[in-house]
């Protein structure tokens, strides 16, 4: 790269001085890893906006079912007199899932984050594959062209939950989300499997090949061996998804019968085909979509471990056990799908040792949680809003964690399983776990992102809301599903033993308006702060980890000298050196080269 | 404002044990259990309980001490400079590792004698129960005790059960995936299209009981309502008697229009 450019990137502004490329090739289909990066960043931003108002319009039914909904009713249901109705129950829950999973989550972390940092924390100039990167987030606007037109089609958006079991999702008379819309979902679902398997060949092949000099794989800060081991896990579970989404296609296209016994009757009209069996697509689907469960999650646990190592200015307690956990749940993340299915109807004494596999996956998540305990021990710690949100991700991720350990016990499962008890469960890991993860992130590489510093007082009003909202939503779910109370129950009150929870339920809506509604200080920090936001050096943090030494933001090849690697990411509070931090880029002291080489 | 952030850390055990020590007196814990083998169930559920909750209180009391002690601010000591300790991990990695291995092998019994075949009652089926959007259908044998024979009793969303036997249900779907649930007696199983399965339970008190589905099948699934009602045996063969009689006379009266 040129001076010029690392001159002008060092004051803040690459982007405003580079003309040698249009616009269209630089902000649009680019190939810049960075660009790509926030692409994928505001897409998935706006999709968990979408989230999030679907899940209200559950909240609304739940508390206060058969209601009309104030305004909104009027404009989106008026063929129902504004109410909510049972067939777009069925739609929201669905559509839910599905956008927070698949638009969200699982984009948000590999492909913005990971985008984002895999190059700049290797010491790489970009990605090793620029135009299957580019591919990677184009291949996202089919998906969501497919799930956004699925809800006007004839019948409305899927509507068999965002597991699609079949045959509720494959025989058209079962549901009316099962007419066009489940069509658009399955392709939607496969262009966003295009999209995850681009990334994650892009993420294994530049993590493997394009570390700076002296990058060891064991100098890797701990958010890229996340993404590491989270494009492993793509790359080997996804065909099985995509395979099993080709399979159903053909089931609902073509007259196949992978997933339909013989002689159903659904809506007094008898299937045309037979000889599959629906367990199929359930073992299919969770084998891909358990350990999309972690996909889901490692690279937040490894993106929090750098930010508690950084402002609790100590190294992170147990490096090498942290890689080697994140390992474990991957390897085991491959054998547990099982657990999905303990009532399903598979063999119960297959589901004994999928519970025993799925017992000891709380192991490394458990080392995991006394490790980032450890590195917490004797720090300093600095209460920045990014640190707030890794805080909580841990004390969140406790919660989660050991809810799964009643899930995995199938005496207690054959009670809780498809309660409320499973729906607290995984939005403890999802949300407050690795949502919360995300906001710590994007507070904390920001300053990296835009040059400019987010607010930190409306940080942490941000924060102080979120958090308090968050466990007022989830916590009760507990209690909910310890009554038995089901999901995907469009009127439970239809029960009376499910009366005396609708109070409850206000309670629950109440704070999920007010988490929604939180959401807002964060939009409008975040937008003005991109414009208007205290200008950040290259280091705001004085943090260790090599994106740290590029320009704030880095101008296209990032770095405007080779960094070279001296140690690993964490050297914080060194003896070795005065100041609290030991970047990774430093030259050790000469007297203490041999120490430094081991 | 120093010390708001871990305060507000350590509202997370209070009010959390809060929540669960809560509920069972605002009559939201789990429902009244009538079976035999339930309590066995709730037993591991308050027993995982005990134990998540004295971890979730140990960590997250470490959490806020942590960050109570170790605020920058006011800890004026320098920083323990330390990459990890391998005998604690080996400590924290076996103990959790024991631990769960015992959570799995206690549980296995329970759920042997809830689902294995070979641990069923060795009676003839009880009662076909068939599941359909969105409606429970089921069908007594009748007097020969065979099923799908013409003297078939045939009922909708209400089924009558002996109460202090054994009873075993097969179980089945037309259209799609349905649960047959039954939250007073601990049961749960997915009624799966192309399969019979077998469901067993004996019930030790009389009276009436929600049957639930609790799986997905379709825009109905929330009044797919069922009612369970446990009568002693006479009783129960008295209203099995009646529905015969009641089939019989609409089967004539069908018969006699057709003629």
């Amino acid at each position: 790269m040129s001076t010029t450019t690392a001159d002008a990137g060092a004051h803040g502004d690459a982007a405003h001085h580079e003309h040698t490329q249009s616009f269209i090739s630089k902000y649009v289909f680019s190939f810049d890893h960075k660009v790509i990066g926030l692409q994928f960043l505001f897409s998935t931003l706006i999709w968990f906006l979408v989230g999030g108002l679907l899940a209200l319009g559950i909240r609304w039914q739940l508390a206060w079912p058969w209601t009309d909904m104030p305004v909104i009713g009027k404009l989106a249901f008026a063929s129902e007199g504004g109410q909510i109705s049972p067939e777009f129950y069925t739609v929201l829950f669905t559509m839910h899932a599905t956008v927070m999973i698949f638009f969200v989550i699982i984009p948000i972390l590999a492909g913005a984050f990971g985008n984002y940092l895999i190059p700049l924390m290797i010491g790489a100039d970009d990605m090793a594959f620029p135009t299957l990167n580019m591919l990677s987030y184009w291949f996202m606007w089919p998906a969501f062209v497919c799930m956004g037109i699925s809800f006007f089609v004839p019948g409305g958006a899927a509507a068999g939950g965002w597991t699609s079991y079949p045959p509720l999702s494959v025989i058209v008379e079962a549901a009316p989300g099962s007419h066009g819309g489940q069509t658009f979902w399955l392709l939607g679902v496969t262009f966003v499997g295009i999209s995850s398997m681009l990334g994650s060949v892009n993420y294994m092949t530049t993590i493997i090949q394009m570390r700076a000099p002296g990058m060891t794989m064991f100098r890797l800060p701990l958010t890229i061996w996340a993404m590491f081991i989270t494009a492993i896990l793509q790359a080997f579970a996804l065909p099985v998804l995509t395979a099993a989404g080709f399979m159903q296609l053909m089931d609902r296209m073509l007259g196949t019968g992978f997933f339909l016994p013989e002689g159903l009757i659904a809506n007094n009209s008898l299937a045309a085909t037979g000889g599959g069996h629906p367990l199929l697509w359930q073992h299919l689907f969770w084998f891909y979509s358990h350990p999309a469960v972690y996909i889901m999650i490692l690279p937040a646990m490894g993106m929090v471990s750098d930010m508690i190592s950084c402002f609790a200015r100590k190294p992170v307690f147990g490096y090498k056990p942290m890689v080697y956990s994140i390992s474990g749940i991957a390897g085991l993340g491959f054998i547990v799908w099982g657990h999905h299915m303990f009532v399903s109807g598979m063999n119960p004494g297959l589901g004994m040792t999928f519970m025993v596999s799925t017992m000891m996956i709380a192991l490394p998540s458990a080392i995991k949680v006394f490790n980032w305990l450890g590195t917490l021990w004797g720090g300093k710690i600095q209460f920045t809003t990014a640190m707030l949100f890794s805080l909580s991700f841990v004390s969140m991720f406790i919660i989660g964690g050991l809810s799964g350990i009643f899930m995995a016990a199938t005496p207690v499962d054959i009670f809780i399983h498809d309660t409320y008890y499973i729906v607290a469960h995984f939005h403890y890991v999802l949300f407050a776990g690795t949502a919360m993860a995300v906001f710590g992130g994007i507070y904390f590489w920001f300053p990296k992102m835009f040059g400019r510093m987010m607010n930190e007082f409306w940080g942490k009003i941000h924060f102080f809301f979120t958090f308090i909202f968050l466990n007022g939503t989830f916590f009760p779910m507990h209690i909910l599903g310890a009554t038995g109370f089901p999901r995907r129950y469009a009127d439970p009150y239809h029960y009376a033993s499910f009366h005396q929870l609708q109070p409850l339920n206000e309670f629950i809506t109440i704070c999920a308006i007010g988490m929604v509604a939180t959401q807002v200080v964060f939009a409008v920090n975040f937008f003005y702060s991109i414009f208007f936001g205290r200008r950040a050096g290259r280091n705001p943090w004085n943090a260790n980890g090599l994106e740290w030494t590029a320009p704030s933001p880095p101008g296209h090849g990032n770095f405007d000298i080779q960094p070279i690697v001296y140690r690993g990411p964490y050297e914080y509070g060194s003896p070795e050196v005065d100041i609290d931090y030991y970047p990774q880029t430093q030259p050790p002291p000469a007297s203490s080269d041999a120490k430094a080489s081991e | 404002m120093n010390k708001f952030w871990s305060l507000l850390f350590l509202l997370v055990p209070i009010l959390g044990v809060a929540c669960f020590m809560l509920a069972p007196y605002l009559n939201s814990w789990l429902p009244l259990d009538v079976s035999e083998h339930g309590h066995t169930i709730d037993h591991l559920f308050m027993f995982i309980l005990w134990l998540t909750g004295a971890v979730f209180i140990a960590t997250e009391c470490v959490l806020f001490w942590f960050m109570w002690r170790y605020d920058a601010r006011s800890n004026a000591e320098p920083v323990k400079f330390t990459h990890g300790s391998h005998s604690l991990e080996v400590v924290w990695t076996i103990l959790p590792a024991a631990t769960l291995l015992f959570i799995a092998i206690y549980q296995m019994e329970a759920w042997a004698g809830a689902k294995l075949g070979s641990r069923a009652p060795n009676i003839p089926p009880t009662v076909e129960v068939t599941g359909r959007q969105f409606e429970w259908r089921f069908r007594y044998p009748g007097n020969d005790g065979v099923l799908h024979t013409p003297d078939d009793i045939h009922q909708v969303n209400d089924l009558h059960l002996p109460v202090n036997e054994d009873v075993l249900l097969v179980i089945k779907s037309e259209d799609v995936l349905h649960s047959f649930f039954l939250p007073n007696l601990r049961v749960k199983q997915d009624l799966v299209p192309g399969m019979r399965q077998a469901v067993w339970f004996k019930s030790l008190e009389t009276g009436k009981f929600d049957i639930v589905c609790a799986e997905l099948c379709g825009w109905g699934h929330y009044k797919m309502k069922g009612q369970v009602t446990f009568e002693p045996r006479a009783d129960y063969e008295a209203w099995l008697a009646e529905r015969y009689a009641e089939q019989q006379a609409t089967h004539e009266e069908t018969e006699d229009d057709e003629d």
